[in-house]
């Protein structure tokens, strides 16, 4: 009986640490992480998350993005059919897609001159971006206001020093 | 005797200092426009309240210190390093009150690595930040690249023999015409004219990288000022691995080239001397020391296999290679991946280029070619006295726009500023190891600073210590003027603490 249990316990733990070992590259990965592990994870498939920033670069059936984690961009390597969920890109007026991008990471990719990448396999759009609305602050337009005043106050008293 | 020095000195330092405050004041009126044009209202204002605060410092100190003599030599000096000292403070105001930089340290820290076409950044999610914002950034490099005294000489300043002072004071000794404003307008007029076709051969080389049309002539025109500057800036953090082109690589790295030349051969270039090009003292060395350092770089890329096709050695050994010896800092790797994967031969011709330099009276910094050609031509003529009969007679020379005889007095300012810079990148790296980082990655760090180069290996980051920060502003600061300046102003200061009256 002991031997039974023992024999399951084992099967268990096995099948357990099996799963967690196939499956660590599926959890997302910082670019921190990918970068300065960059020799570890090249080659292997793995999960990156973050904000489309800048331009969408198509490159015939294929395009370039860049995805931001909020400590470093990324470039993805990305089939155009994947691309259809992204509507808004990260820029001064908008914040971009947050998409979890599943792909192949190369340190040094042979394709692409030597680019740390990623190719992507899957792409899942988490949260959408939107259009950020910036109202103009008042203690700037005070300040400018101000500054303005006495500048012209100080060209008037000049011309009177000048008379 | 060291004397204090008059009020009637200060007076003159100070009327000359509010004229160039002026000149930058007009600058920022740049991207206040450019903010109201892509209706960035928050931007536009922190460039007006950015231009108003100049303008009133720079009336305040004409007005006060009003005088209608002209500058002497140390004046012209003082006024030259205090003039970039003030730029770097209300040029950082608009930077700090747009929120991407975590103090005013900071903004200063961006503004003078701008300013000195370094190219080490500090900014805070660069992704997002404004186009008004962004092209002060890259306006730095283009105003500090030519001089910011050249900016006030080209449209404030009257009186030549002042004007003189502070050109040379900005490490430039070479007149391209007999006048001096005038050689600050043609070097003004290049510029502008490589902008343009700068921005146009960029711009449309982004347009066919799949690049928006408005897109991707901003960029271009931030990529040519920056490039052409040998600043390093880019307007994504990514730098120039964002635009994952070959071809945008190539176009940035005839414009590094051509950007670090002197400015005397761009003149003789435009007058059609092309011939100066294969003769000159500073291409020439400039060529040799690239092949020869691209080859060390390759064995030692190639020992480790970090890149193993000769395609990849080409577009990151190479194009890295490139970006340092001109100093432009651009990057097409990430900062950490130069000191884990790179290897020490690598890296440490990496420093020995960005050490180096390239032209001399142009916008990159370092040693500069042209002293490294007198120290190499000088050594030449010792060891032909060795070699050579007692009684025979060794002169050597070097075509450097006309020919020039090797002179000990030229072989003495080439040795003298050569040993500082190498003291400036000894004791940055110190300071970096006193902080607790690694030899190899401190040493990265201060040579990039002190040669405005740009390159980072990871230290540079807004959590650093406070000192190191300051170091790196010294640096980049001392490093662009070329210590002169820098020298007269430490006298200046220990003058008036210990002088007599």
């Amino acid at each position: 009986m002991l031997k039974r249990i023992s024999a399951v316990l084992f099967f268990v733990f096995v099948l357990a640490y099996g799963t967690q070992l196939t499956t660590c590259f599926a959890k997302s990965i910082s670019s921190t992480e990918l970068i300065n592990n960059a020799k570890g994870y090249d080659g292997k498939t793995v999960s990156y998350v973050g904000e489309v920033i800048g331009d969408i670069m198509r490159r015939g059936e294929n395009a370039w993005i860049n995805v931001n984690d909020g400590i470093n961009a990324i470039g993805i390597w990305i089939n155009v059919s994947l691309l259809k969920d992204i509507n808004y890109t990260g820029s001064y007026k908008s914040s971009g897609d947050k998409i979890e991008v599943t792909g192949i990471f190369h340190r040094a990719c042979l394709e692409h001159g030597g680019d740390l990448d990623i190719h992507a396999e899957s792409v899942r759009k988490i949260e959408s971006g939107r259009m950020i609305d910036r109202k103009t602050d008042p203690a700037k337009r005070k300040l400018s206001l101000i500054l303005g005043g006495v500048l012209v106050l100080i060209w008037i008293l000049s011309l009177f020093k000048r008379k | 005797m060291i004397l204090r020095p008059r009020l009637e000195e200060v007076k003159i330092i100070g009327y000359y200092l509010g004229k160039i405050i002026l000149g930058l004041a007009f600058t920022m009126l740049i991207p206040a426009v450019i903010g109201l044009a892509f209706k960035e209202l928050n931007p536009a204002l922190d460039f007006l309240i950015g231009f108003e605060a100049a303008l009133l410092f720079g009336f305040f100190l004409t007005k006060v210190c009003h005088t209608e003599k002209d500058l002497n030599w140390m004046q012209g000096m003082i006024v030259v390093s205090l003039s970039w000292l003030a730029a770097m403070a209300l040029g950082a105001t608009p930077l700090f009150l747009s929120g991407h930089w975590k103090s005013s340290l900071d903004a200063c820290f961006e503004m003078m690595s701008g300013l000195s076409t370094t190219g080490l950044v500090l900014v805070q999610d660069l992704d997002h930040l404004s186009f008004a914002h962004n092209i002060w950034r890259h306006l730095g490099p283009f105003i500090g690249g030519q001089g910011i005294a050249i900016v006030a000489l080209s449209f404030f300043v009257k009186g030549t023999s002042g004007a003189f002072k502070m050109y040379v004071g900005e490490a430039r000794e070479e007149k391209l015409l007999p006048n001096v404003i005038h050689t600050a307008r043609f070097i003004w007029l290049i510029s502008i004219v490589y902008l343009v076709l700068g921005t146009l051969a960029l711009g449309i080389t982004g347009i066919l990288n799949g690049i928006k049309p408005a897109n991707a002539f901003f960029h271009g025109a931030c990529i040519f000022m920056a490039g052409f500057d040998t600043a390093g800036f880019a307007p994504q953090s990514q730098n120039i691995l964002y635009y994952h082109s070959p071809a945008f690589e190539m176009v940035t790295m005839f414009f590094m080239v051509f950007g670090s030349l002197n400015f005397n051969l761009h003149y003789q270039l435009w007058n059609g001397n092309r011939r100066e090009i294969f003769k000159n003292i500073e291409t020439r060395t400039l060529f040799i020391s690239i092949m020869l350092t691209f080859f060390i770089v390759t064995v030692g890329l190639n020992q480790l296999n970090v890149y193993p096709k000769a395609i990849l050695l080409f577009r990151k050994g190479f194009f890295h290679l490139l970006s340092g010896h001109t100093t432009t800092g651009y990057m097409t790797v990430y900062a950490t991946q130069f000191i884990n994967e790179w290897g020490s031969l690598a890296l440490v011709t990496l420093i020995c280029v960005m050490a180096l330099g390239s032209c001399a009276c142009s916008t990159s910094g370092g040693i500069k070619m042209l002293r490294v050609g007198i120290m190499f031509k000088a050594l030449k003529e010792d060891i032909k006295r060795i070699i050579l009969p007692g009684k025979a007679v060794v002169v050597e020379k070097f075509h450097h726009i006309k020919d020039v005889f090797v002179e000990d007095r030229s072989v003495r300012a080439a040795f003298l500023i050569t040993v500082s810079y190498l003291v400036l990148y000894i004791a940055g790296a110190l300071i970096g190891m006193f902080f607790g980082y690694p030899f190899l990655s401190s040493l990265f760090e201060s040579t990039s600073a002190a040669g405005n180069v740009g390159f980072s290996c990871g230290i540079t980051d807004t959590a650093m210590p406070t000192a190191l920060k300051i170091t790196y502003i010294i640096q980049m600061w001392a490093g662009r003027l070329e210590f002169m300046a820098v020298f007269a102003l430490i006298g200046f200061i220990m003058a008036s603490i210990r002088g007599k009256k």
